[in-house]
């Protein structure tokens, strides 16, 4: 592969960077990421292990009658799904974005009318031999794809509403058809996607818009609704002396109370009335699990349990209890982290947090460091789907967040999980390491 | 652009507060908060206790008297009991649809996932039954365990029985140790000889998954103990006796001990009417235990230790003449005229010496030999004199093991009543009462109180000229089958050996010619010395006493029996004497004519004078 042919390929003129230091995309690669990468999946990997693990019946870990064993098989194909990513031509994932969210969206469709449903979800598509695989997960790339290159083209600062609607059509659309696959955890992971937009200049009034009304969601269903009003009212006129601006928007200020007034009560209402019974429970689990432990409050519970007994080091590999002997439910998948809580301790579950957060700021700084609008927009949306799984993984584990079924990034047992996070952070790896053939627009 | 890349910052201090939150959090579930850690225990490390096996228990000659037999509980796991025919489940148990519903109720409220009992202490009859159609009832178990059982069906009072320790129990800190659902000795030898039998129970620690499925021991069974098996026990019942004893009682009500005399040891134990012990081990425990606790024959009065309140009639005159011998007021040769002035008697040669009057159980004569025991002129005043009297009598009496406890090891036994000067002085009032009032207690009658044990104690004494071993029923513990030397002590009464002779010789004349003549086994050359009484009962038909000892030589054999409703002691107790005597001392009974008597109850037809 060579220079010239690239400069033919891309059709644009491409001015080979002084500070390029190989031609090679794998030396041009941020083995750092790749690095964290590796460890996330082999960390995985052995508690995948440590789950299926038994005293009494020790089977090898690369045995493919469990789950480890399929694990390292699934880490394998990612293997060669991660070369194929970086020697195909880095230019295919701009030019051929929306082509690829047009495909995903109709295997979506696709999927809808033709799955089985496993479990209530019709999200599985069976492709025969005993593989099914979950386009869903495929979305997220996809998506992420689209998104960057129609930020590519227009900018959010410029406040156009047509392209503020095509944009939100863009990221909700395979969100909606999710949620009709009865998979509304997944579909969730869109609203992610809001980090990415903040950075490129969406108004952070809606970030703190939609922060404040997820913490006034949570506050009714944990305050009495008089205690919260006042206090919010409190707040309020606390922020409007502090600000003599707000103070001349005093109507405005009032409006706002009397819709939190009124998002207050329509809280209970749509918790009772609206939502299902498994996902009204679900909340009402991260609220009091302690009301209901054998029912609602089971996950949360053994999963607190689980990771609650590890103590400060844990009680060490494969001597789990709570884990291996299934008090924990989906103990491979989505609830992964309570083997670390619950075998390598505080000091374990706390390297597991720093090493997110180093593959998090990482991916920051690669993002930042495209030239290109595209990359730079891509890298915050992997960075997005990969902080909301993290927040509501981790938190769903430790009582903090609702028990949504979305996996621990490259952690969580799964073909279609890991593949689909790999394609997410290796597209992007493709991109860093071409940047410096792109001419900054 | 500029400041839209700050951004950045803000975007990555949410990264950081999410991590450190998350971090604070798990430290505080992790590190500060103990109580998810013992949840684990109690969710995955179960603590299951090894029951030891009991000990057993064997009578004197090797008979195994209490095993264990394999009992079965029926668990269940409502997860897995799906469509289950619940009226032909109850039919298989014989229980009631509403009783098989409410069972299914409580397991559901203890555990949805985890086995509970469904039905406890199935025999194996039942479990062979039930096993095979087991298959139609999905998420039900059998559970395999060992409870109490009793081959011979014998001698339930003196075992007593094994239940669940019950809640005031576990309060009590003499039985630490002990949890919920244990089971522990509740009457008899199996109580008084809990901590013997029980064994030392172990503990394994063992983990479970979240059906509570067995995943193997924790750490390897570093902190398993061993469960080590109760002792074996080996009783002083003659089995074969205690049979003979419950056949000739079946159907009456009264009390049969025998002991051999020597030792003290217990080689019969009857309370009639009796019942089987293995009532006590199977699923019907409970209400097994209310019917016969609500019988009005009384079954679960333990009568030998318990029936203290009855007089003991005309054996108590053989006390009286030992006393009174030995204060030297009498002696062998006094004679007394049948003075029926005195106190009415029946027709008999008269005027008799000691000999007589024990052969023909005067009234008259221990009349007048008590009035010299009591009134032996120690003050001039009659009723002092009187007090002192019966002051010194009392202590001779209490030294033969009346009135007082005699220590037989099970629990629940009854000192009985020996008048006192005390109960007289409450009644009548100091300085009121004198020999007139008090003269019944020559013949047995009156305020006085002796329990069917201290009767047959006290023909040990007679036997043994004049000291006791306490009785007991067990007579060693363990391997080693060493007697227990505290079970061996002697007692002796404050009546000299020789004293005893003229009354052995009298109460050998009472079997060979006198009231107890169908005790008599002069057929087989044993020389029965015995004596009968007729305990006055103001509710009904007399109870019937005879006491006895057997062979007069060298006596192997003290019995008391107590016939309720017998009437005399002649007709009814005394020829169940001489059966009991002659099965213990020949393992044989020829003396046919008196066990039909006896079988057919006529003595209780006999009409009162």
């Amino acid at each position: 592969m060579s220079t010239t042919q690239h400069r033919v390929l891309g059709g644009k003129i491409v001015q080979p960077s002084s500070r390029r230091q190989s031609t090679s995309v794998f030396g041009n690669l941020d083995w750092f990421t790749v690095l964290i990468y590796s460890v996330l999946v082999a960390l995985g990997w052995m508690n995948i292990y440590a789950v299926v693990y038994s005293p009494d019946n020790v089977v090898n870990i690369f045995s493919f009658d469990i789950n480890s064993g399929r694990q390292l098989t699934f880490i394998a194909a990612g293997v060669i799904l991660i070369i194929i990513l970086l020697v195909v031509d880095y230019k295919v994932y701009e030019h051929l974005a929306y082509p690829i969210y047009g495909g995903i969206i109709l295997l979506l469709l696709f999927t809808l009318a033709v799955a089985n449903p496993v479990a209530g979800s019709r999200s599985w598509l069976d492709l025969g031999a005993g593989f099914r695989l979950q386009p869903a997960e495929l979305s997220k790339f996809a998506t992420a794809l689209a998104i960057s290159k129609y930020l590519s083209q227009v900018s959010l600062r410029q406040q156009k509403m047509k392209d503020q609607m095509i944009l939100a059509a863009i990221t909700f659309l395979p969100a909606v058809i999710i949620i009709l696959q009865n998979e509304t955890g997944s579909a969730l992971v869109f609203g992610a996607f809001i980090l990415a937009f903040f950075r490129e200049g969406m108004s952070p009034l809606i970030l703190i818009i939609g922060g404040s009304a997820a913490a006034i969601f949570i506050l009714t269903l944990l305050v009495p609704k008089l205690y919260l009003l006042i206090g919010i009212a409190a707040l309020m006129g606390l922020a409007m002396f502090l600000d003599y601006r707000l103070m001349r928007r005093f109507k405005t200020m009032i409006a706002l109370f009397v819709l939190v007034v009124g998002m207050v009560f329509s809280v209970d209402y749509f918790v009772n009335d609206i939502l299902q019974p498994h996902q009204q429970n679900r909340i009402k689990a991260l609220i009091n699990p302690e009301a209901d432990p054998l029912g609602y409050g089971w996950n949360v519970t053994q999963s607190k349990i689980a990771i609650g007994s590890g103590g400060f080091w844990g009680k060490g590999f494969l001597e789990g209890t709570q884990t291996k002997f299934d008090f924990v439910p989906e103990q491979s998948t989505d609830f992964i982290f309570c083997t670390i809580g619950e075998e390598h301790g505080w000091v374990g579950s706390t390297i597991l947090i720093a090493l997110f957060l180093l593959l998090m700021m990482r991916i920051v700084y690669i993002a930042e460091r495209q030239k290109s609008v595209f990359g730079r927009t891509y890298g915050y949306c992997v960075v997005s789907v990969i902080f909301f799984h993290f927040v509501i993984n981790v938190g769903m584990t430790i009582g903090l967040a609702p028990v949504v079924g979305i996996p621990l990034p490259f952690f969580s047992y799964g073909g279609s999980s890991l593949w689909s996070f790999t394609i997410l952070l290796f597209i992007l790896l493709a991109i860093d390491a071409n940047r410096n053939r792109e001419l900054v627009r | 652009m500029n400041y839209l890349e700050n951004r950045k910052y803000v975007i990555q201090a949410i990264f950081l507060v999410v991590g450190v939150v998350y971090a604070l959090r798990l430290f505080y579930i992790q590190v500060v908060d103990s109580s998810y850690k013992q949840a684990a225990e109690t969710n995955a490390i179960k603590t299951v206790i090894q029951y030891p096996f009991r000990g057993l228990i064997y009578d004197r000659n090797g008979e195994l008297l209490v095993q264990n037999t394999p009992v079965y509980d029926l668990m269940i796991v409502p997860k897995e009991a799906r469509n289950i025919d619940t009226l032909r489940l109850a039919g298989m148990l014989d229980i009631t649809l509403e009783d098989a519903r409410e069972r299914f109720k409580k397991a559901r409220a203890y555990s949805w996932v985890k086995p509970s009992i469904f039905q406890q202490m199935l025999s194996t009859q039942d479990f062979a039954h039930i096993q095979d159609n087991l298959i139609d009832f999905p998420g039900f178990y059998i559970n395999a365990r060992t409870a109490r059982g009793y081959p011979h069906q014998s001698l339930g009072h003196a075992l007593g029985y094994i239940a669940e320790i019950s809640p005031k129990q576990l309060e009590d800190s003499t039985y630490a140790g002990y949890r919920p659902g244990d089971y522990i000795g509740k009457a008899g030898i199996e109580m008084a000889y809990e901590k013997y039998l029980m064994g030392k129970r172990g503990v394994k620690y063992k983990m479970v998954n979240v059906r509570g499925i067995d995943k193997g021991s924790f750490k390897d069974g570093a902190y398993d103990t061993l469960s080590i098996a109760g002792q074996n026990m080996v009783s002083t019942i003659d089995l074969d006796l205690q049979a003979y004893g419950e056949h000739l009682m079946n159907g009456a009500k009264g009390s049969i001990v025998a002991i051999e005399p020597k030792t003290g040891e217990i080689l019969a134990y009857i309370s009639a009417p009796f019942y089987d012990p293995n009532l006590f081990t199977g699923k019907d425990y409970g209400k097994n235990y209310m019917q016969l606790l609500q019988d009005p024959d009384k079954t679960m009065f333990n009568r030998p230790i318990m029936a203290d309140r009855n007089p003991p009639g005309s054996i108590f005159k053989l006390t009286q003449a030992l006393i009174a011998l030995e204060d030297g007021v009498i002696d062998p040769n006094t004679r007394y005229a049948c003075n029926k002035s005195l106190v009415n008697c029946h027709p008999h040669p008269s005027p008799l010496d000691l000999r007589g009057a024990v052969q023909h159980s005067c009234n008259p004569w221990f009349f007048q030999a008590y009035k010299a025991l009591i009134n032996q002129g120690k003050s001039k005043n009659t009723f002092t004199d009187t007090s002192i009297g019966l002051r010194d009598w009392r202590e001779h009496v209490l030294t033969f093991g009346f009135g007082k406890k005699l220590g037989i090891d099970i629990p629940g036994e009854k000192s009985g009543i020996i008048a006192s000067t005390d109960l007289y002085d409450r009644v009548y009032g100091k300085d009121r009462w004198k020999y007139s009032t008090i003269y019944s207690l020559s013949i047995g009658q009156g305020e006085l109180g002796v329990t069917p044990l201290q009767m047959a104690n006290f023909m040990a004494i007679v036997a043994n000229k004049g000291y006791y071993v306490t009785p007991h029923l067990i007579r060693s513990i363990g391997e080693d089958g060493k007697p227990l030397a505290e079970n061996y002590e002697r007692h002796y009464t404050s009546v000299k050996p020789h004293h005893f002779d003229p009354i052995i010789e009298g109460m050998a004349e009472v079997v060979r010619a006198g009231t107890g003549r169908k005790a008599s086994l002069g057929k087989v050359g044993i020389t029965v010395c015995g004596k009968t009484g007729t305990a006055q009962n103001p509710q009904g038909p007399d109870h019937a006493v005879f006491v006895a000892f057997a062979p007069m030589e060298d006596p192997k054999i003290a019995i008391a029996v107590y016939v309720e409703h017998g009437k005399w002691g002649g007709q009814s107790a005394a020829p169940i004497a001489g059966l009991m005597i002659e099965q213990y001392l020949t393992d044989t009974v020829t003396i046919k004519e008196q066990e039909k008597w006896v079988l057919s109850r006529e003595y209780l037809n006999i009409r009162s004078k």
